[in-house]
């Protein structure tokens, strides 16, 4: 009887440490990744900035809709591809001018620039159109 | 030689190409025979009876069609109207009916073919009979009168045993010139049949209703077939029906008429009609409703009564409704004939139909103006944070060309975008899928080449910064 209180206590003791440790884990990773994070350069910045902006509009559509009910569906649809979309044409852009990324080391990055407003460009066209 | 006194001349077919009917041969005869007897010092021996049916025969075939016909017609009229051999006299009346209530005289009229005036003749009605019974005749041997103002021979006063009823009078008229009596011909005999009309009294007539096993009277009403007065009965299905009247003639006769039917209609416009049977003056029907049940198909409530009582010679005839009669029939079985199904008024079943209100379909439930505006402009925010982070990264415009040519250029790309854009809004809001592909097609030919020299001086700029 003794000896399973004793039980009890240590297990406790190490589920309390186990939680603290992740908990500190956590925080431990966050860290780094923020630190690590600080060091892309200000292009790669701009376009995550972008591509969280878009997605945050997305995300605030849904919500709306969620609330009011998607009768004009067509439009819905159209605002929050538009969205995806274009945050969709700003990853191809990040990886494309990312200097890491040995794949496409020989296009300057002014070219993936171009085909970006090119294609972004033609994606508003067919959001339009389809706004109705 | 025709029965009704007419006489005329008929052509056998014998392979002739042109085949003349019964009037063009009888019109050539009638012009052969008066010309011939016109230039002859002798008279034809030829019977007024002969001419007389060949004037009828012109004069009651009525107006033919043809013009030749109506030619030969009258043409051959003309020839008898002044003829050598006889002119025919022809006798009508101007009218065939006699009124007894009006008191009407029997009026004659003679004339040659073409209704010049005859010459003085005595007209002498010698029988007149009832049509039904021939043989015994209630006028003979009455001279008529003549009237010299209208030309008519007329008879005063009929005699008071006169009842209505149909009759054929006899007449025949003579020549008061006996030397004249060669040149006209006026047959032997005209028989013309006569209506003699009058009011049919009609009266005690009773509608009753009776019990059908003890044939006891349960309701009784009396009818005014003569006023406007409807009456109402009801019966169920094991009682009878009774309708009464007596019907004389002015005289006090017993009066038959062609017609005495009663109807009765259900509200569903179903319609049975039955013929009102009569003994001497006496007019009577009983409905047995037990019998008739199933030819009714069972329908019970309300039966319209119609009276119908007519006759040539009835001058009050009457087709009226009289009153209805509430019935009450049992159920109908199983197998019980339905009635059949009555004529649709054409103008509903052809005519215009309802007009018909398109019901659009109710509009979906929109949200309220508030909510989707507050929802617009949190849409609008993360643009502003867009613009607030990247003004936290110190995003550097310090790259932008700062020469001339280059920076025209740039400045020319940015706002070739926003047109591009703006073009975007135009099409939304107002313009075509077309209109906007051909603008879109401009702009983005003169984006690209904008484009296309601004971001090659950027590249060129960037690659001597990395060279050097």
């Amino acid at each position: 009887m003794y000896q399973r209180e004793r039980e009890r206590e240590r297990e406790r003791d190490y589920r309390e440490e186990m939680a603290r440790s992740t908990g500190k884990d956590a925080q431990a990773l966050f860290h780094s990744l923020r630190s690590a994070y600080a060091a892309t350069p200000t292009t790669l910045k701009i376009i995550d900035l972008y591509m969280g902006f878009a997605v945050f509009t997305a995300l605030i559509q849904v919500v709306y809709m969620a609330i009011v009910g998607s009768f004009p569906f067509n439009s819905f649809l159209s605002g929050v591809l538009s969205c995806v979309g274009t945050a969709i044409l700003a990853v191809c852009l990040r990886i494309q001018v990312n200097k890491d990324n040995k794949e496409f080391k020989d296009l300057p990055p002014e070219r993936a620039f171009a085909d970006f407003v090119l294609c972004n460009l033609v994606l508003h066209l067919v959001i339009m159109n389809f706004l109705g | 030689m025709v029965n009704d006194g007419t006489f005329y001349f008929d052509e056998k077919l014998v392979n002739m190409r042109e085949q003349q009917g019964p009037l063009a041969t009888t019109s050539s005869v009638v012009r052969g025979l008066t010309a011939f007897s016109s230039v002859i010092t002798e008279s034809l021996n030829l019977t007024g009876d002969k001419i007389l049916g060949i004037a009828k025969f012109f004069l009651g075939i009525g107006i033919p069609g043809d013009t030749k016909n109506f030619f030969d017609q009258v043409d051959s009229l003309a020839c008898l109207e002044n003829n050598r051999v006889s002119i025919p006299l022809i006798l009508s009346l101007p009218s065939t009916v006699i009124s007894l209530t009006k008191k009407d005289s029997l009026k004659v009229k003679v004339n040659t073919v073409l209704g010049s005036h005859a010459p003085p003749l005595t007209v002498t009605l010698v029988r007149a009979f009832s049509s039904s019974a021939r043989d015994n005749s209630i006028i003979e041997n009455q001279e008529l009168k003549f009237d010299p103002q209208d030309a008519v021979y007329f008879l005063d006063d009929l005699p008071a045993s006169f009842d209505v009823g149909e009759y054929i009078f006899v007449f025949k008229m003579l020549v008061q010139d006996s030397e004249q009596q060669t040149v006209y011909a006026t047959g032997t005999l005209t028989q013309v049949p006569i209506y003699v009309t009058g009011l049919i009294k009609i009266e005690n007539a009773k509608i009753a209703v009776l019990d059908s096993d003890l044939g006891s009277v349960e309701t009784q009403k009396k009818l005014d077939l003569a006023g406007e007065s409807t009456v109402s009965v009801s019966a169920n299905h094991l009682q009878k029906l009774r309708l009464s009247f007596q019907m004389s003639t002015p005289l006090g006769n017993a009066f038959k008429p062609h017609q005495a039917f009663l109807r009765l209609r259900h509200e569903t416009k179903v319609e049975h009609t039955f013929v009102v049977g009569s003994s001497g003056k006496k007019f009577e029907i009983t409905l047995d409703f037990l019998g008739l049940v199933e030819k009714f198909f069972y329908l019970s409530g309300r039966y319209d009564i119609q009276l119908t009582v007519g006759d040539a010679v009835m001058e009050n005839s009457l087709l009226r409704d009289i009153g209805y009669v509430e019935l009450d029939l049992p159920e109908p079985p199983e197998n019980a004939s339905r009635p059949p199904p009555q004529p649709v008024d054409p103008y509903t079943r052809y005519g215009p139909k309802a007009e018909i209100t398109h019901i659009f379909r109710a509009p979906e439930k929109r949200p309220p103006q508030e909510l989707s505006l507050a929802f617009l402009v949190l849409t609008i925010l993360p643009l502003f944070g867009f613009i607030i982070g990247l003004l936290r990264l110190g995003v550097n415009l310090k790259n932008f060309p700062t020469s001339a040519v280059p920076a025209t250029f740039a400045v020319i790309f940015h706002l070739g975008i926003a047109a591009v854009l703006l073009l975007y809004v135009l099409f939304w809001l107002k313009l075509d899928l077309f209109t906007t592909l051909k603008t879109l097609c401009f702009l983005g030919v003169f984006l690209m080449v904008v484009g296309h020299r601004t971001l090659s001086h950027l590249a060129s700029a960037s690659a001597k910064l990395k060279s050097a």
